[in-house]
């Protein structure tokens, strides 16, 4: 455990990392009407900047990647560019009401065009779905839940941000990824490595959700709220709600930084601890991370029950120095950071190249995939009765 | 119409119950919840169970209520919701929250194993809930306040939805042990990040001041020693000491901290500036002779004489006492393969303002000639290439005719042509053995003969054009040269102690005892006039006499008169130097 080298660090966090796609699968990008994806972000181009921006990034990194083929009988994947969270609200949440409809409608077309979705009933399709709770189409989880993954993406590999085991919204097979966070923007705030780390625990962000929860307890399950009641006067904990200039550099000065789940269990403060080495404190029950199977997040970060929240404190300070030195040197390792990111233009390692090692590694597709002639698995009437409604 | 009146009284017993849950749960709804004790529980437990009895006395199960009202009390039923609906709007109203939901969660949860007080004891382990999905039941009503939903797959998961309490533990403050295991491992992580990012092998530095005993030594020596207890690297300390090692300059150099060395010269520091220059020559140059010997002294006053056989192993600088050092210069020496060179700030300051004046008049007509004004000492460089080209050197012919001589002069002192604080050496240059480490564009250190006058460090190398240039060639002035000395006959209490006691005071102006006290009668006085500044001025004791004088003081003065350290002190904000020679 006490000073392993380099190599070793590397094998165990970087190998899988570091596979390189290209050659190993073939995408085919549906070219749909621009009103499912041009017009949508024309109308609004703040999708290009919030936490939900993977979509738009994946289309474009797709049509110009060398996996990408234009023939469709060579195609291992099929990729639809349908983008679903781009329905803003003035502040900028995206709404999800029309999306159901939106998709549906998508999946429609290409049904009808191509003979291709229908030959395997999507299952060697992939979407994806960067919401709240991914394919379920709703920011409410309860809500969520009774609405259940759309009925006509049953077959399809999802690629979303949402995880958590054992959850409706996360279905089996499906390619979990961090959210977008601007990578421009984080590289133009590094500090010098050398400036010491003198906060112990840092965190910004709401406790209590006054707007949405005013008696507390459905926000993040009291979890935050635990945070602060608990710790604010700890002289070890840096959390407050404000909002401060110098937020990451701050992190970068900070050993531990809390991520705990809001209303939702993911967040952009998981990629922003990775980038600047600053060790995840994951306090999300069940939650999935980003590329599970590639990442040893378990290495990484510090996972607390909810329950164990008033007890954050001893938690972290009887890690033994050693664990955290050895958490921080893999989190320094570069391939870690690139593969938390969507740069543009795409560089070897990063998160779509991650997402397409996930697609490969699925590959070869089981027969049960290929329907036979005549056979239907999916439903094309299920749902809620709003869905069916032509977008 | 019989379950119509036990319904009234389940009722009652319910807003009963209601009340002394809405006392619970608005301790709980406010921010503040601490962890119930667990009669507290039973009794709520209790009271439910009670409820539910009762409940189930009446009704055969809340799901089934819709098909256990036959069709005439259908409308009954309606009313009776309409009535409770209402009912929950006023006491909501009443008590600020959704009272709806604590009446639901009561009625409704009775097969689940989860209770409300679940969350308030982190020691019940949430694995074995038996959630119902009892959301698509009651589609029209509220959202449930309880643990209601959960996944309609077969496996049950560990988390649920819906409001969870807010875990206090009951002592919510910090740890002090802990809090110390944290500092313990922030300065581990501190020391990781400085191995890893840092200095990868930083080297001693040895730090080389000449120094002598006079009224500003305290003030300059302690400037330089706390720059250097400030650097982040090993450090040795020479000071040599014209006149000899004295305890005075020991005991300065002793709350370093550091490991000094402390050698005496025996010869005193002359009056003038060019020969005090020659004689610090020397006096470092004997420093160096310390560091290439290969003995070195360890004077602890504890523990008397360790003698060790050790050359000093590091990086040279001449760290003259009225120099000032930025942290930068240590961090950028370090850099030095051999012979570096940094740029000097020259502050060439002049005691008389007229003369400044004048000086600036008279560079401003010389203006036709591009002579360099800065005041920089250092290493010039060629732009294109960066190879070291040449030496800035100080302007003094602005000054010529006007700097001081004499070390107390009110004039200008100026720098040597090239002043040793701008150099700094590897240590193995003047080691005596070991010649294949030496390049050969240095000379031997061991045969240097300062009889021939060695003006600046470059006369100790063969090539002056291999000298290093440091601070990004030159460019970064990373120390400050200065030379300010008080007046040669100016007097300081030894140790800076005044001791013994000062006896006479006199209250300096605007301080609310009574200025003038009364005098005594057989005593002339002369009318010292009072300074400009408000200090309490200190009268010395064998001047002539101040305000106030006991007459039995006499023979104590008399006594104290011979001593060699006088006690002139004057102690005042605003006098000048002419008040001062008056003073005198």
């Amino acid at each position: 455990m006490i000073g392993l080298s380099s190599s070793e660090l590397g094998g165990s966090a970087g190998d899988v990392l570091d596979d390189d796609p290209v050659g190993r699968l073939k995408v085919f990008v549906y070219e749909l009407p621009s009103k499912y994806n041009k017009k949508i972000l024309q109308k609004d181009p703040r999708c290009l900047t919030h936490m939900f921006a993977a979509e738009i990034y994946m289309q474009r990194f797709l049509l110009s990647s060398p996996v990408r083929t234009l023939n469709p009988e060579e195609a291992d994947w099929f990729y639809v560019p349908v983008y679903t969270t781009c329905d803003l609200t003035p502040n900028g949440l995206p709404l999800p009401f029309k999306s159901p409809r939106m998709m549906r409608s998508a999946i429609q077309l290409i049904a009808s065009n191509w003979p291709y979705w229908n030959r395997t009933e999507g299952a060697d399709h992939f979407f994806v779905v960067p919401h709240d709770f991914g394919a379920c189409f709703h920011y409410q989880e309860e809500k969520a839940i009774g609405r259940g993954i759309l009925p006509l993406l049953q077959r399809a590999t999802l690629v979303q941000t949402f995880g958590q085991r054992n959850h409706v919204c996360l279905k089996e097979g499906s390619i979990t990824v961090p959210p977008y966070a601007p990578p421009q923007k984080m590289q133009s705030h590094l500090i010098p490595e050398k400036t010491p780390r003198s906060i112990f625990v840092y965190f910004r962000g709401l406790f209590y959700d006054v707007g949405n929860d005013p008696e507390g307890g459905y926000y993040a399950r009291g979890a935050r709220a635990a945070v602060w009641e608990n710790f604010k006067d700890n002289p070890l904990f840096d959390i407050s709600t404000e909002h401060p200039t110098t937020y990451y550099e701050d992190m970068q000065r900070a050993i531990f930084c809390l991520c705990p789940l809001g209303w939702a269990p993911w967040s952009p403060r998981l990629v922003e601890a990775v980038i600047f080495g600053c060790i995840p404190v994951i306090i999300a029950d069940d939650i999935v991370l980003p590329f599970a199977d590639a990442i040893p997040w378990e290495d990484i970060g510090v996972f607390v029950d909810e329950k164990d929240v008033p007890y954050l404190d001893t938690i972290l300070t009887s890690i033994p120095p050693e664990v955290i030195l050895r958490k921080q040197r893999l989190l320094a390792n570069p391939s870690m950071k690139q593969a938390m990111l969507f740069p543009q233009p795409a560089q070897p390692g990063d998160a779509f190249h991650q997402v397409l090692n996930g697609l490969a590694r699925k590959l070869p597709h089981e027969r049960s995939v290929f329907l036979r002639p005549g056979e239907k698995l999916l439903n094309w009437t299920a749902g809620p009765v709003a869905d069916l409604k032509p977008w | 119409m019989v379950w119509w009146e036990q319904e009234r009284k389940a009722i009652i017993e319910l807003i009963k119950l209601i009340k002394e849950g809405k006392e619970l749960k608005r301790e709980g709804g406010r921010k503040k919840k601490k962890k119930r004790s667990t009669k507290e529980d039973m009794k709520l437990s209790a009271l439910h169970q009670s409820y539910l009895n009762r409940r189930n006395n009446s009704f055969r199960s809340p799901a089934a209520l819709d098909s256990s009202v036959d069709g005439s009390g259908k409308s009954l039923a309606a009313v009776f919701w309409l009535v409770l609906h209402c009912l929950c709007c006023l006491i909501s109203l009443v008590l600020g929250f959704r009272f709806s939901r604590l009446v639901f969660f009561f009625l409704f949860s009775t097969s689940s194993t989860n209770l409300y007080s679940a969350p308030f004891r982190p020691d019940l382990p949430l694995k074995h809930l038996d959630v119902r999905t009892i959301g698509r039941n009651l589609d029209p009503s509220p959202v449930i306040g309880a643990n209601s939903t959960a996944t309609a797959a077969t496996k049950s998961s560990r988390v649920v939805v819906g409001r969870h309490g807010i875990r206090i533990r009951p002592w919510p403050h910090p740890n002090p042990a802990e809090v110390m295991k944290a500092h313990q491992i922030i300065e581990r992580v501190q020391k990781e990040q400085k191995t890893v990012f840092g200095m990868k092998s930083s080297r001693t530095v040895i730090a080389v001041t000449p120094t002598y005993v006079r009224t500003f030594q305290a003030l300059h020596l302690t400037g330089v020693m706390h720059s250097l207890m400030l650097v982040p690297y090993d450090l040795v300390w020479i000071v040599v000491e014209a006149g000899g090692a004295t305890n005075e300059t020991g005991s300065i150099i002793a709350k370093s901290g550091l490991r000094t060395i402390h050698v005496g010269f025996n010869q005193r520091m002359p009056n003038t500036w060019e020969d005090r220059g020659k004689l610090e020559v020397l006096m470092r140059l004997q420093a160096l002779r310390q560091v290439s010997k290969n003995y070195l002294f360890c004077l602890l006053e504890i523990s008397g004489i360790v003698v060790r056989e050790e050359k000093l192993d590091g990086i040279v600088m001449f760290a003259d006492d009225s120099n000032m050092h930025s942290m930068e210069l240590f961090d950028e020496i370090q850099r030095v393969k051999w012979f570096g060179a940094v740029s000097v700030g020259i502050l060439a300051h002049s005691g008389n303002a007229e003369e400044m004046v004048m000086s600036i008049e008279k560079r401003k007509e010389m203006e036709e000639e591009e002579s360099s004004s800065i005041p920089v000492q250092g290493p010039a460089c060629n732009s294109t290439t960066g190879e070291l080209i040449g030496w800035h050197v100080f302007n003094t012919l602005p000054y010529a005719g006007k700097s001081a001589v004499y070390i107390d002069d009110v004039a200008a002192v100026l720098p040597q042509k090239l002043e040793w604080s701008g150099f700094v050496l590897n240590s193995r240059l003047l080691w005596e053995e070991e010649g294949e480490s030496r390049p050969e564009w240095v000379k031997e250190f061991g045969s240097l003969n300062e009889n021939e006058g060695v003006e600046s460090p470059l006369s100790l190398l063969n090539d002056p054009s291999m000298v290093e240039p440091l601070g990004t060639c030159g460019r970064q002035v990373l120390l400050w040269w200065l030379r300010v000395e008080a007046r040669a006959d100016s007097k300081f209490p030894s140790g800076w102690i005044i001791d013994p006691p000062l006896e006479i005071t006199v209250a300096a102006k605007r301080t609310p005892w009574p200025e003038f006290l009364p005098e005594p009668p057989t005593k002339k006085r002369d009318q010292m006039p009072l300074p400009r500044g408000n200090n309490v001025v200190v009268i010395p004791k064998q001047q002539h006499p101040g305000k106030i004088r006991k007459p039995k003081r006499r023979s104590k003065r008399n006594k104290h008169e011979p001593k060699p350290t006088d006690t002139t002190l004057l102690v005042s904000s605003s006098s000048s130097s002419k008040q001062h020679q008056e003073r005198n």
